[in-house]
């Protein structure tokens, strides 16, 4: 029996190798991703046993910071964010129970330490081992507080966002949604987040950043992009020669200027030029360098500035939206762009075009910095435990225009600030450039008003773009004072004064 | 140096493992614990000198390794118990006394032959068929999370499935012996008995919704039978049925169905409906694999070398536990994100060595009813370790059943000491031989 009661051995023996096996799996191959997964909350519960880096703003003011709470013989390092809902789209939170948001989740391995160097990463684990506290990152954003309480208070009560990028780095100096939300009242009182209404829109949707992820259609602050098309690609000049009889014939049709809220002066412009169309933002002039430039060439100029793809920002991928054409909320693919998109409706921002405040900042500041398209960020810089300091250096992200198409569009969107549909973003003695937009939601429905602007347009520190939402004036008369308001907040900082 | 002097060596060993564990516990919760819980090492030492010296009288010769690797699963086990719940840890002392009481009781009774259990062969079957049945008597019984294995008087609860599968394995080793012979020709009317016992059993288990038990009380019964005929056609015949029997149950019962398809996708992306909620629309995670997914989430929270002893996280900062069943099926998860991977692979080597002296003793001893006795305890033993761990593992579908010695729980650990107590017998008689 002996051989038999060998072979049972071996068989007990082999299944409890298989668990060794199977633990090692689960603890060392598996771990990773397990603790990735937004539903294990043993993770995100024993997270709050680090000291949590905190995240500043660019004058150094506390976004987030730790209170120390002892429970269950454990010491947990919970958040506060002293300021409130004011920074609440950019610093997001971290909780227990609704996992995090904003920069506390896509700025989570700063801020927990895990962004270590060789040898941080051996005195964690003494740490660990030892069970002492583990210190996190500490993280300076770009975020210049005074634009971002100006950019708050002049949107007001309005359902909108505003966006301002520094456009030779790309750093954010504000990001703003309303209405938004108190992080502190995420982990115990969401119930009061609920409740946050507001007159200007339905769905509030107060944890909606907005800025990233709300997606309007642009009106005539595409135009910019279409003016881009136009000159960059040689088929265009500034003084190219345009008839407005009041209407563009889109496949037989008419498509009027009347339509467009936006325009300056009278419903037929007859002979103009294209920099003129643009300061007055005539419809019929865009319809016809749309039609002629065709749906392709287009929206190659759209994705050169990044449209058709996530923008590529260091906030959680879930908060951002692709700017593109949209059917029933579906981004279209390249090929259907072109069978069911109107060119010369797109032209002037309408039809299936649906954009976000971030993307139309990066146009602004785009057009700013000579055509160089920066990579938009809102860490500066991470301070480790260990005194350590890490810069983020500023990226390029693409070039999609000539330096000398940028310049012909910077003297254009000047004009509109001086003489066009934008007059009241102008600032005394600074040269501002500016483009705005008045987005049609059907008949008898209010308008979705557009600006977005640099300043100063010859040496410009600050791209802005302004949504509102359910508006009865014009891009010009709503939005553009708010725009005009962000960049005086920033052109009065000390330039550059804090990264 | 004498078998029980290096048993009273290895104790001592033990002994000092033990009050390390609970120093460290105490360290990491001394806000939330006194220092007089460190006394609690060594009560239990204490309790296994008195096991040492009972088996010191009655089992000079048995094998010194046994007991202590016991001592040493126990010890993990009550401090990890403690860690998470120290009330329960006191109940489970309690526990280990009447365990060492019911070990000292079957060794001094038994000292001189157990070869005589052999022939209250039909008393033992019987007595399995009794256990396995008294959950299901209306007045006493009581269902938890849907399997109704427990019995309870007054408050104590007890899983008298524990001790039934030793009385199955004495009968099955006895049956089987005093049959060898005419079992091997096959014959059918051999089996009667056996399967009719046997049979009445797994009706039992599953009728009560205990598939951890029915697939012990399976795997239990095909090894010895092979042990006893050597016709590895009754294991591939025995395998067959199962599938068959499986795939019956799978499609008539719900709660097999579910725990299969817990196993096979714990975790969802879109939201299915979740049977317990009243068919609310829910991510599996969130509802059916719950406890599956979030006892993996805190095996992998342990890594190589673990949080430490209560250092682990097992609660939401409001005291709410994330783990349900945390010390009693599930305290391997436990372990595992405290002890990390080091600490739970040296646990399953630990198990691993009492499993090779177990066999051992088989190998040594020389009468066919004693091989099977051991070789069947061994096995139900090493089995059951796997059932509970590669549930949690996800290697096999997840069935409630407990961790030998570990777990939290009276019945398991009163059974598995009358289960050392038996094995002690064998290699007593096996050694004394020589």
């Amino acid at each position: 029996m002996n051989a038999r009661i060998r072979i049972a051995a071996l068989t007990s023996l082999t299944m409890l190798v298989a668990l060794i096996v199977a633990s090692t799996y689960w603890q060392a191959w598996a771990a990773p991703d397990l603790a990735n997964r937004s539903d294990n909350s043993i993770q995100q519960v024993s997270e709050f046993t680090i000291d949590r880096g905190r995240i500043f703003a660019s004058d150094g003011t506390t976004l987030a910071k730790n209170r120390i709470v002892h429970a269950g013989g454990q010491t947990y390092y919970f958040r506060r964010y002293p300021l409130g809902s004011l920074t609440a789209a950019a610093v997001g939170y971290a909780t227990q129970t609704k996992s995090r948001a904003g920069l506390e989740s896509s700025a989570n391995d700063y801020l927990t330490g895990a962004d270590q160097t060789l040898a941080g990463t051996f005195k964690q684990i003494g740490d660990r081992l030892l069970g002492s506290t583990i210190h996190g990152s500490d993280v300076y954003t770009s975020i210049n507080l005074r634009a971002q309480r100006i950019a708050t208070q002049a949107l007001g009560s309005n359902c909108g966002a505003a966006v301002a990028l520094e456009p030779s780095t790309g750093r954010v100096l504000a990001l703003v949604t309303k209405p938004s939300y108190n992080p502190n009242d995420v982990e115990s009182h969401y119930n009061r987040i609920g409740k946050i209404t507001s007159p200007g829109c339905t769905p509030t949707s107060p944890l909606v950043d907005r800025a990233t992820q709300g997606l309007y259609p642009p009106g005539s602050s595409f135009k910019v992009v279409t003016a881009a098309a136009a000159l960059d690609s040689g088929r265009f000049t500034p003084t190219s020669v345009f008839q407005d009889p009041g209407y563009c014939i889109e496949y037989g049709q008419r498509v009027n200027n009347f339509t467009n809220h936006d325009q300056k002066g009278p419903e037929a412009f007859g002979t103009l030029s294209l920099a003129t169309g643009f300061t007055d933002s005539v419809n019929s002039v865009f319809c016809n360098i749309g039609k002629r430039l065709g749906m392709h060439n287009l929206m190659n100029y759209a994705r050169r500035f990044g449209f058709d793809q996530k923008p590529s920002i260091d906030l959680p991928s879930n908060a951002l939206a692709i700017s593109g054409l949209y059917q029933r909320s579906h981004l279209l693919s390249p090929t259907q762009e072109i069978d069911l998109g109107d060119p010369g409706r797109v032209a002037f921002g309408q039809s299936l075009l649906l954009v976000t405040p971030l993307q139309m900042a990066m146009v602004a500041a785009t057009v700013a910095n000579n055509g160089t398209e920066m990579q938009p960020h809102l860490v500066d810089r991470v301070r480790r435990s260990d005194g350590g300091i890490v810069r983020i250096k500023p990226e390029e992200l693409a070039q999609p225009i000539k330096p000398e198409t940028a310049l012909e569009l910077t003297q254009m969107m000047e004009s509109v600030v001086t003489s066009g549909t934008g007059t009241a973003a102008a600032i005394p003695g600074v040269k501002v450039a500016g483009k705005t937009g008045t987005a049609e939601n059907g008949t008898g429905q209010p308008n979705t008003t557009w600006f977005i602007s640099f300043a100063p347009a010859d040496a410009p520190r600050v791209a802005v773009a302004v949504v509102l939402q359910n508006q009865t004036g014009t891009g010009g008369m709503t939005a553009a004072p708010i725009a005009r308001q962000i960049m005086q907040a920033i052109l009065s900082s000390a330039p550059n004064s804090n990264s | 140096m004498s078998a029980r002097t290096r048993e009273l060596a290895i104790l001592v060993l033990v002994g000092l493992i033990t009050m390390t564990g609970f120093a460290s516990v105490y360290i990491a919760r001394q806000n939330e614990i006194s220092a007089g819980s460190l006394s609690y090492a060594g009560f239990f030492f204490a309790l296994y000198l008195v096991a040492h010296f009972v088996g010191r009288l009655t089992v000079p010769d048995a094998d010194p390794y046994l007991l202590p690797m016991a001592a040493l699963l126990t010890g993990v086990g009550l401090t990890e118990i403690y860690r998470l719940n120290p009330t329960d840890a006191l109940r489970q002392g309690l526990w280990v006394v009447i365990g060492v009481a019911g070990f000292s009781a079957t060794l001094i009774a038994l000292r001189h032959d157990f070869r005589r259990l052999e022939s209250y062969k039909y008393l033992f079957g019987l007595s399995a068929l009794a256990l396995l049945f008294l959950p299901a008597l209306p007045k006493i019984g009581r269902s938890i999370n849907g399997a109704r294995l427990w019995v309870h008087v007054g408050s104590l609860q007890f899983q008298p499935g524990e001790l039934g599968k030793i009385a199955m394995i004495v009968f099955l080793a006895a049956y089987l012996h005093s049959k060898q012979e005419v079992l091997a020709l096959g014959r059918l009317k051999d089996f009667g008995p056996l399967l009719a016992i046997w049979g009445c059993a797994m009706l039992v288990l599953v009728a009560t919704h205990d598939l951890g038990s029915a697939l012990l009380f399976f795997g239990i019964f095909l090894a010895i039978l092979y042990l006893a005929t050597s016709r590895l056609l009754y294991v591939g015949v025995g395998m067959t049925l199962f599938l068959v029997g499986a795939a019956g149950v799978y499609e008539t019962t719900a709660h097999v169905r579910s725990r299969v398809t817990i196993w096979l996708h714990p975790w969802t992306t879109q939201p299915v409906p979740c049977p317990t909620r009243g068919g609310l629309l829910m991510q599996r995670q969130e509802c059916e694999s719950f406890q599956l997914v979030k006892s993996l989430y805190s095996i992998a929270q342990g890594g190589f070398s673990g949080t430490g002893l209560g250092k682990g996280t097992f609660t939401l900062t409001n005291g709410k536990l994330l783990i349900p069943d945390l010390n009693t099926d599930f305290i391997f998860s436990a372990l595992a994100q405290e002890l990390g991977l080091v600490g739970v692979a040296a646990l399953l080597l630990v198990l691993m060595f009492f499993v090779v002296r177990g066999f051992n003793i088989a190998l040594s001893v020389d009468d066919g009813f004693s091989k099977l006795a051991a070789a069947g305890l061994t096995f139900g033993f090493a089995l059951q370790t796997f059932i509970i761990i590669g549930g949690i593992l996800r290697l096999i579908p997840l069935t409630g059943i407990t961790l030998p010695f570990i777990s939290y729980g009276g019945s398991s650990v009163v059974a598995n000491f009358i289960l050392l107590a038996g094995l002690l017998l064998v290699s007593q008689r096996a050694n004394e031989a020589r």
